[in-house]
């Protein structure tokens, strides 16, 4: 008796949608290596959007299949191309690695799909190879640190040692804050980055104290970030060389340089375009369901994903699921019509969101908790330095 | 370029060196006198730092956990001796090369499955925490002393192993004629495991101290034992004396390389165009190395003397 009713619910279930053909997500992050993380943690922001959403967008079924790209631009091309093709999805997001996303970027957007950056922002895709076809729910690269170029104006540093990954992001990143910091660059260590990344810092904290600089600014994304901090205070450089970082300290470290009693990261200064503080009832429902299902803080990486997937659903709903019509799914992913956890914004012209920028502070929650908070505002609807470099038709 | 810079450089230099003879040591023991190619190596280097935080947070106390932890590596070391090592001694290297290659994707995901993808941070007692001033700029953090003592320490005891006692002599005569030594009528199976469990517990010493650097992290490993490899080849393979000279270079070169690159490109060429070389450059180093030694002895610089 019991079988015949399920097999009779199923029987309705496949027949019930009038939208049977699902619309099906392409999400590229990397599940493997030490970034495995970062990947991990944009995984569980993609299953918390789907249960948000029920999984579906307004009558369409939605579905998310889920590829590694093993933190190598090769291998990230190579699963891109399997989505595209074998699994033929609509949307193809993710990508934590700018390097990873510009060698996919073809293979998505010349097989017709949608590209949606969660991460990533080149500041190439920013300007001359922009498309129709991509959006960006993060940020392009550089804007995060010219907010920090700016603070550190503001906070009257007037010379500074700048570390970063030798990768795409991080030239970028560097490029960032040269551009808006106005004192002198004292010096720059562009480190060994990828799979096999060079995580021990020590001689390149050693010429960061050397230069006699008034502050370094570094950035250090995943599991590097850890590491970092931590040689940089057992070096004992916190009252020598004050740190300023992005994407280094942030939701991913944070509780693991608390389990392991990092108490001098507290104070500890970055900037962002989003925080689990932003009071906004999206954000709200989003940190604490996500605190309730994981135990920790999302990270702007759980943030951003999230969006990626409300973002994609909005279009999907806007258009009643029909995916043919590209033109209609592009213009409703313009309007940007959802509840984005970092408050609205706007796209601009090639793309990427014009949002405000946030200076956060590490600090103890009511639990002892260590999170990030909103200190002030350093941009408001920011526009990025490659927007112009774009033409779209 | 001061003084004192180039001295904590060459300090930072010696500690990478010697975490690299560590691992190298082993790897030279295991590829001179069991003629086994063992790219799992690594993942004993980071199941040593997985062991390692594990008790670190058990017991409360690092150095506790670091010797708690080096038999429990040695253990493992024999475990994967008998299990895998030890029925492709007789085949040749590539099918070695094939079965401990998968030994670090099933040893990664094994880990995964039990720590989970994300590393762990491994808290050090205060007293390691500061720092050491050496006189005049000079200020090192205690903890990398503490490497380089250990490290010291090792390559010391190795040394006395190696050359003054009867288990350090089979060794050696293992790596010059391992027939003879089997003629003579010695345990050869026995040594060999042994061989490999020592090996075990020096790279599992260099996972424990490099992790509360870095942290404890799948695939750690893997970026070391490359490196290990260069150190091996430079030096002479199954010649410990050569991989103790060679890891002390390597580590000199590459940390010295990403120190003072830049500075000297910087003498040739504009500024912009020394911060893009630099780093590239600095990253082939060692590669370069390796390559004008194997072209210009290709047996290696300290080759063990074999009849």
């Amino acid at each position: 008796m019991k079988r015949i009713a399920s097999l009779a619910l199923a029987a309705t279930m496949l027949t019930a949608p009038a939208h049977a053909e699902a619309v099906k997500i392409g999400f590229v992050t990397t599940l493997t290596t030490g970034a495995a993380v970062i990947g991990k943690e944009m995984e569980n922001a993609v299953n918390l959007a789907m249960e948000h959403l029920g999984g579906m967008a307004g009558d369409t079924k939605l579905e998310v299949i889920f590829a590694d790209d093993q933190f190598a631009p090769d291998v990230g091309k190579q699963v891109t191309d399997k989505l595209v093709k074998q699994d033929d999805v609509d949307f193809v997001t993710g990508f934590i690695w700018s390097h990873v996303l510009l060698a996919s970027r073809k293979s998505a957007l010349d097989g017709g799909k949608f590209l949606i950056s969660a991460n990533a922002g080149p500041s190439q895709i920013a300007g001359k190879l922009c498309d129709k076809n991509f959006f960006s729910t993060s940020w392009q690269n550089d804007q995060t640190p010219m907010a920090m170029g700016e603070v550190l104006n503001q906070q009257g540093v007037k010379s500074l040692y700048i570390m970063a990954p030798n990768y795409a992001a991080g030239k970028n990143m560097v490029a960032g804050v040269e551009r808006t910091f106005k004192g002198e660059v004292k010096g720059k260590d562009l480190t060994k980055w990828g799979a096999d990344a060079q995580l021990d810092f020590s001689a390149e904290l050693a010429k960061a104290k050397a230069s006699g600089a008034d502050g370094l600014f570094v950035f250090y994304p995943g599991a590097a970030g850890g590491a970092f901090i931590k040689q940089y205070h057992q070096a004992g450089l916190k009252d020598v060389i004050p740190l300023y970082t992005v994407f280094t300290v942030d939701g991913l470290s944070i509780p693991r340089l608390q389990a392991a009693d990092f108490e001098s990261v507290l104070g500890s200064r970055s900037t962002g375009h989003w925080d689990p503080s932003l009071d906004n009832a999206a954000n709200q429902k989003f940190v604490a369901d996500f605190k309730a299902q994981f135990g920790t803080y999302p990270s702007n990486y759980a943030a951003q994903s999230y969006d990626a997937i409300m973002l994609i659903a909005s279009a999907v709903k806007a258009t009643g699921g029909d995916m043919s019509d590209m033109d209609a799914v592009r213009a409703a992913l313009m309007a940007a019509d959802y509840d984005s956890v970092r408050g609205d914004y706007t796209y601009g012209s090639n793309h990427f969101p014009v949002q405000d920028f946030y200076l956060r502070e590490v600090v103890a929650d009511a639990d002892g908790t260590w999170t990030t908070k909103v200190v002030a505002t350093v941009f408001e609807d920011h526009v990025d330095s490659y927007a112009s470099e774009c033409k779209l038709d | 370029m001061d003084f004192s810079l180039l001295v904590i450089q060459t300090l930072n230099g010696l500690q990478l060196g010697l975490l690299l003879f560590l691992v190298a040591s082993g790897l030279t023991l295991v590829f001179g006198i069991l003629d086994f190619v063992n790219l799992a190596h690594g993942s004993l280097y980071m199941l040593g730092a997985f062991f390692c935080a594990t008790l670190t947070y058990a017991f409360g106390n690092f150095l506790l956990a670091v010797i708690v932890s080096l038999p429990i590596v040695a253990i493992l070391g024999l475990v994967l001796e008998r299990v895998l090592a030890r029925p492709l001694y007789m085949r040749d290297h590539l099918d070695h090369v094939l079965g401990t290659f998968g030994a670090i994707l099933v040893i990664d995901t094994l880990v995964h499955l039990i720590w989970g993808p994300e590393g762990i941070q491994v808290p050090l007692p205060d007293w390691l925490q500061g720092q050491v001033p050496l006189g005049g700029d000079v200020i090192v953090p205690t903890f990398r002393l503490l490497i380089i003592g250990s490290g010291l320490g090792a390559a010391g005891l190795l040394f006395w192993l190696v050359n003054y006692t009867r288990l350090g002599m089979l060794i050696r005569t293992g790596a010059s004629n391992r027939t003879m030594v089997s003629a003579l009528g010695i345990n050869i199976e026995m040594l060999f495991a042994l061989v490999f469990a020592l090996g075990a517990a020096l790279a599992g010493l260099a996972g424990m101290l490099i992790a509360p650097i870095t942290e404890a992290a799948i695939g750690m490993g893997n970026n070391i034992i490359i490196t290990a490899f260069v150190v091996i080849i430079v030096g002479g393979i199954g010649s410990m004396k050569g991989a103790f000279i060679a890891a002390l270079m390597i580590g000199l070169i590459d940390t010295l390389g990403r120190s003072f690159l830049d500075d000297i490109f910087k003498l040739a060429m504009s500024t912009e165009a020394a911060e893009t070389s630099a780093p590239a450059v600095s990253a082939m180093l060692i590669y370069i190395i390796m390559a004008a030694v194997l072209a210009v002895r290709p047996q290696g610089l300290f080759p063990p003397k074999v009849r």
